[in-house]
């Protein structure tokens, strides 16, 4: 970090995110190794690796929700433990059984839940509430359903209307793109725009390469330890990625990364 | 239904009456979050880990009392629950297996106590078998006051916390996320689980009182798909059933309550599984023949501008 962006730092007070030397060990393995980032505000930030490189393990570390052996997350300045308020979550769609009894309007209601305390129920200015945030995604048609009738990305639609209804300023998006039809993409793009706009900061795991410089202002490539982080131009190389994705490359085109062109056949590379 | 006032009109039986439309009433309302978190054999397993815990609490005291026995119910269902997730994390097997293991490792231990005392110089101790199959005859009114506090007690508690049983049961990470005690909920659920199988026991026996967890909660879960609706509806299934069970039990000589109880609640099952209004088989068997008769028809239309070709 330059002195000039040191001082800008300390200007805008902590980053929303900061992360150093988080560390993960499922049993003996280590799944995730000394971890170290700050994020800046008002970004859209793409989590970047192969399958079982950790990212989901990261995004649930620095969250708090799963034990880490090292390594300190800090969310505005202050532990994450403390700020809880200002955190919004979308964990992945299989996570939950979707088969529950309750419908659309309800599950975005959890997410009011954080400010109602313990025995508060969510009364008609949350209902309005999460209304609004149903229709920001496309869905308050469907408030009454019951959530198993929904379609895979209307699913994920309602859980980003649930993240949306915690209110918060620093969000976490477990894979959101995974599994969604054309619309709900385009849904979630929008949605993650107007977040920018509003100054929200945004961290999205994300596995769709094709459409990363499309979509983040930053990305941050990890495979068990953090391979390189900063802006999408800069970081979103072919160089870097062929570090982050090892020799699984293949399946990755060229014409996908800004440079990379089809002379590089030539060399007779794998990737082509 | 003559002798169902005449039923109620003995206060011996007033008491039995009471007691399992309590059971029936807690077991269906806490059976719902264990059902919805795919933890319904939890509950079999701590009924059958209680018997040890109730024998060696009557092997140290010599007093049948319900409150001792919870005691010792609930020291063997902790002990249960953590043997349960000891074995599901540090080895390679699945949470049935663990369950399994932990079930049958508690009933063997409980039977052998349950000898063992048969056996010994324990004065008192007859009835004590009678925790295996229960006999909600041998209900006393002190027993139904107890059972009344607990009961009361466990539905206030699910009332108090229905969001937070609500959120820890459809998705835990983020009940976690927004700071919620996931672990310290879980471990509340749990031992409401324990409290209501020791309740449950005197009447209804270790082996049977799962039924009173599950059954309802399935039944429940047919006719309804708002998790608030499913609560109450499982506890009105519990209690119908615990009425009935008493009923058709003191209706005909030598049936025992607490089996003729979990009968009635597998009736109210089948009612369910067959008239349920969208999950049911008659509604779903519905619902395809009318998908049916309205695509064979739309066929015929378009069908029919071809002349001299046979629809289908």
């Amino acid at each position: 970090m330059s002195e000039a962006a040191k001082h800008l730092r300390q200007e805008q007070g902590p980053a929303p995110l900061s992360v150093s030397g988080l560390s993960v060990a499922y049993q003996k393995k280590p799944v995730l190794k000394g971890v170290t980032f700050d994020v800046n505000e008002g970004e859209l930030i793409g989590v970047i690796g192969p399958n079982g490189a950790g990212k989901s393990t990261m995004m649930k570390a620095a969250l708090g929700l799963i034990p880490s052996i090292g390594g300190e997350v800090l969310v505005y300045g202050r532990p994450v433990k403390a700020q809880r308020k200002l955190i919004g979550y979308v964990p992945q769609r299989e996570s939950v059984d979707w088969d529950f009894p309750t419908n659309a309007l309800d599950v975005v209601l959890m997410g009011t839940y954080g400010r109602l305390g313990w025995f508060g129920r969510p009364g008609a200015k949350e209902k309005a509430q999460a209304l609004e945030c149903l229709e920001k995604v496309g869905m308050a048609d469907f408030a009454d359903r019951q959530i198993s009738q929904l379609s895979g990305g209307q699913q994920q639609r309602v859980f980003l209307a649930r993240a949306l209804a915690q209110n918060a300023k620093l969000y976490f998006m477990d894979e959101p793109f995974a599994g969604v039809d054309a619309a709900t993409e385009k849904a979630i793009i929008t949605l993650l725009q107007e977040l920018k706009k509003q100054g929200k900061t945004v961290i999205v795991v994300h596995h769709d390469l094709a459409t990363v410089q499309q979509y983040f202002d930053s990305v941050l490539l990890l495979n068990v330890e953090l391979q390189a982080y900063g802006p999408t131009a800069e970081t979103f190389t072919q160089e870097k990625l062929q570090r982050t994705y090892g020799g699984r490359l293949a399946f990755l085109d060229h014409s996908l990364i800004q440079g990379g062109s089809g002379q590089s056949c030539d060399r007779g590379d794998r990737t082509c | 239904m003559l002798n169902f006032m005449a039923m109620l009109a003995d206060p011996n039986m007033q008491w039995i009456f009471f007691g399992c439309l309590l059971l029936g009433l807690s077991s269906g309302v806490i059976g719902s979050f264990s059902y919805l978190r795919k933890q319904s054999l939890v509950g079999d397993t701590l009924a059958h880990a209680a018997l040890p815990g109730i024998c060696i609490a009557f092997m140290l005291t010599g007093v049948k009392s319900i409150g001792i026995f919870l005691i010792g119910a609930g020291i063997a269902g902790v002990i249960a629950t953590f043997g349960i997730g000891y074995i599901t994390r540090h080895s390679r097997l699945k949470q049935d297996a663990a369950l399994g293991i932990v079930l049958s490792v508690f009933f063997g231990l409980g039977i052998v106590l349950l000898t063992f005392i048969q056996h010994g110089d324990y004065g008192n101790q007859s009835g004590l078998d009678k925790f295996l199959f229960g006999q909600a005859a041998a209900m006393v009114g002190s027993d139904v006051v107890t059972m009344s506090v607990i009961c009361l007690s466990l539905v206030t508690i699910c009332t108090l916390f229905f969001k937070q049983f609500k959120l820890i049961s459809f998705d835990p990470g983020f009940a976690k996320g927004i700071g919620y005690p996931v672990a310290l909920l879980e471990q509340l659920l749990m031992l409401l689980i324990v409290v209501a199988v020791v309740v449950g026991i005197q009447a209804v026996g270790v082996v049977l009182i799962a039924a009173l967890l599950i059954t309802p909660a399935v039944s429940a879960r047919y006719w309804t798909n708002r998790l608030g609706v499913m609560v109450a509806l499982s506890g009105l299934f519990g209690a119908l059933s615990g009425a009935l069970g008493t009923w058709v039990s003191s209706s005909v000589t030598n049936l025992p309550t607490g089996p003729v109880t979990v009968l009635a609640a597998t009736l109210f099952f089948f009612v369910s599984v067959l008239f349920g209004p969208q999950r049911g088989l008659i509604a779903k068997r519905l619902v395809r023949l009318r998908v049916k008769k309205s695509f064979l028809l739309e066929k015929e239309l378009r069908a029919e501008p071809m002349k001299g070709e046979t629809a289908l």
